[in-house]
């Protein structure tokens, strides 16, 4: 790869981590509502995946979104604007930090309910090939959500109708507070795909180059065959949403993934094979630091958006 | 009625390459109402597609594929696997389009078929047409005849919002005039069927013919009804009721699903909202029984409402 497509992806990380940080701050001066999932500690499954994609392919997420939303090319200030639910926001301040959507870069959100969004990755798949495109369509979702039903339809449909589709499991180990083997009967999300004669790997979600690696081995392998669950074994440092009380997990738990930073482990893989030294890669944090600070102050001085504007999204023709 | 939506479907999907239907039975058996019979022959299983029997992905499919710019048409074989499907239909086809600034559309129909007396007992029966029009940004259409039934499927087909096409299965054998080629109904507009004097008779779906037939018994006992079609439930369109109160001042309202919170209970609140100084005797409401419907055939009859219900009541406003 490239040096400046890896520089690139190191300062997309760091920009996330960035927003991430001063959302919560902003959160808790009680400027953004809501619910808020920080993305802190899977910026290498976001970064790493969705670099690996062509514009064509289309690309969901669940309700943890920033990071995505960041990767896909919405520039911070319009992603905080809407997590202020400003007019300038991606979704004009409607759907909040939950609701990130930017089609123009064929990112189509965001999803709340969980799992809900995975059949709309198996319709957006089954439009594209109905227009003859090779284009694939990437779904990532949480661990949590392959409990749900909707997970077992939209895997089946999309094998039974050779969908191409790329199911993206960000694995954290945690469904909000319950764990992966509290909840699933198997222990590897990824076997779950056999069920449906679905190919399938696991990658470690820490390192961004193997996300990019495995995404772009599975993607290959979507647009010639169909259907690919790829599981990315990750961790959040933060906790589910803001206020969690953390009960379900230790400190040293933590900590340990912490010593495995996805940033931290791209940087000392720039550093050690001389594609950047400590001094470029702290101007990037820098520059980083400062986009975000601007994002902050787009944000504050954007406008409301109006009730009129709200009344008039109901329907495209006619108000109801 | 069902050769008049067999119709609307065929010319819709001759006309526009994005139009398909997706659903179960929907393509090699020909439908479970044979709505679709010989579709699959003619148009194939790409536009014809057997689903599993999956209501959440077949809706939430049919939504991607509508995001993604195509015109889906997803039949749910009853109405009472909606609910199987209601997030969905109430959490996606209805916000996606306001939840994200207005730069997603979800132009789907979904085909639902409702309504009770046909010993299917309770889950099989119901008529939660109401259910669905609670939801701003559906848009909920329901065609008492078969010239309603075509044009307005056509419109909810070309329209960019998310339609629920909600048809009574006992309407499916009803005969009525339905012009060849091509003409459209607008949505959200309410229609009089019949027109009278003396009281105004407000319905829908299988009571819309229910309602005329009612009517007919009254005439020949002196009795002027109009009967006011509403066809679409949301958006709303009280104007032709309205209209038709001021001259009679006096109404019914008449729905095949529960009287609670039912479309009577909405269109009789707006009477008096819109109408207070018109109003010369309470307005009625004729509706099922507050009852989950029962196999057995004499029960479920008298847990639906009647022509003999009807005309009660509009004697009752006089």
């Amino acid at each position: 790869m490239e040096k400046k497509e890896l520089l690139r992806m190191y300062r997309e990380m760091v920009v996330i981590r960035r927003l991430e940080e001063r959302a919560s701050e902003l959160y808790q001066q009680g400027k953004i509502g809501g619910f808020l999932h920080l993305y802190i500690g899977q910026e290498a499954v976001g970064t790493g995946v969705v670099s690996a994609r062509q514009p064509k392919d289309r690309l969901l997420t669940a309700y943890r979104d920033h990071g995505i939303a960041i990767a896909s090319g919405i520039e911070p200030k319009v992603a905080m604007a809407e997590l202020l639910g400003k007019e300038t926001g991606c979704s004009h301040g409607f759907g909040g930090s939950m609701h990130m959507a930017d089609v123009t870069k064929n990112y189509w959100g965001g999803h709340a309910i969980v799992g809900s969004h995975l059949p709309f990755a198996a319709g957006m798949a089954l439009a594209d090939k109905y227009n003859g495109s090779d284009a694939a369509t990437i779904c990532l979702f949480g661990d949590g959500a392959t409990n749900i039903g909707y997970f077992h339809e939209a895997l089946n449909l999309s094998k039974v109708w050779d969908l191409p589709v790329l199911w993206v499991c960000e694995n954290n180990n945690y469904g909000m507070g319950t764990a992966v083997e509290r909840a699933s009967a198997v222990k590897e999300i990824r076997q779950k795909a056999e069920g449906y004669g679905m190919a399938n790997s696991r990658v470690d979600g820490m390192d961004v180059l193997k996300v990019y690696e495995a995404t772009t081995e599975a993607l290959k392998y979507v647009r010639e065959n169909g259907p690919y669950l790829l599981e990315a074994m990750t961790y959040r440092y933060q906790g589910h949403s803001m206020g969690d009380p953390e009960r379900y997990r230790t400190k040293d738990e933590v900590t340990k993934w912490e010593e495995n930073d996805p940033i931290g482990i791209f940087r000392k893989h720039l550093i050690d094979d001389k594609v950047a030294g400590e001094k470029d890669l702290d101007k990037i944090d820098q520059e980083a630091a400062d986009e975000i600070e601007e994002a902050v102050e787009f944000a504050e001085e954007s406008p409301e958006p109006t009730f009129e504007e709200l009344v008039n999204s109901v329907y495209v023709e006619g108000v109801g | 009625m069902r050769e008049a939506i067999s119709q609307a479907l065929m010319e819709e999907m001759e006309r526009d390459e994005k139009v398909f239907i997706m659903g179960e039975e929907v393509g090699v058996w020909g439908g479970t109402y044979a709505v679709t019979r010989g579709f699959y022959d003619k148009f194939g299983g790409e536009r014809v597609r057997d689903t599993p029997i999956s209501e959440m992905v077949i809706v939430g499919a049919a939504n991607g594929a509508a995001m993604a710019g195509l015109r889906p048409i997803a039949e749910l074989m009853t109405i009472n696997f909606a609910f199987v499907a209601m997030d969905q239909i109430v959490n996606q086809s209805a916000k996606l389009h306001t939840m994200f600034g207005k730069q997603i559309t979800v132009p789907i129909v979904i085909r639902a078929v409702g309504g009770g007396g046909r010993q299917l007992a309770a889950t099989h029966s119901q008529t939660p047409d109401v259910v669905f029009a609670h939801f701003p940004g559906l848009k909920v259409v329901s065609p008492g005849t078969p010239y309603d039934a075509k044009g307005l499927l056509k419109a909810a087909i070309r329209t960019d919002d998310p339609v629920m096409f909600i048809e009574n299965a006992t309407l499916y054998q009803m005969r009525g005039e339905v012009p060849d080629g091509d003409y459209v109904e607008p949505i959200g507009v309410s229609k009089v069927q019949r027109p009278g004097s003396d009281v105004t008779l407000v319905a829908y779906s299988k009571m819309v013919q229910y309602s005329l037939q009612a009517a007919e018994e009254l005439a020949k006992q002196g009795i002027d009804v109009e009967v006011v079609d509403l066809r679409t439930l949301r958006p709303l369109d009280m104007g032709p009721v309205i209209d038709s109160f001021k001259k009679t001042n006096r109404a019914v309202i008449a729905e095949e699903g529960w009287r609670s919170y039912g479309v009577g209970a909405e269109v009789a609140s707006r009477l008096y909202e819109e109408a207070f100084d018109y109003v010369d005797a309470p307005i009625r409401r004729v509706a099922q029984k507050e009852v989950p419907l029962p196999y057995n055939r004499d029960l479920e009859q008298m847990a639906l409402p009647q022509v003999g219900d009807i005309v009660e009541a509009v004697k009752g406003v006089l």
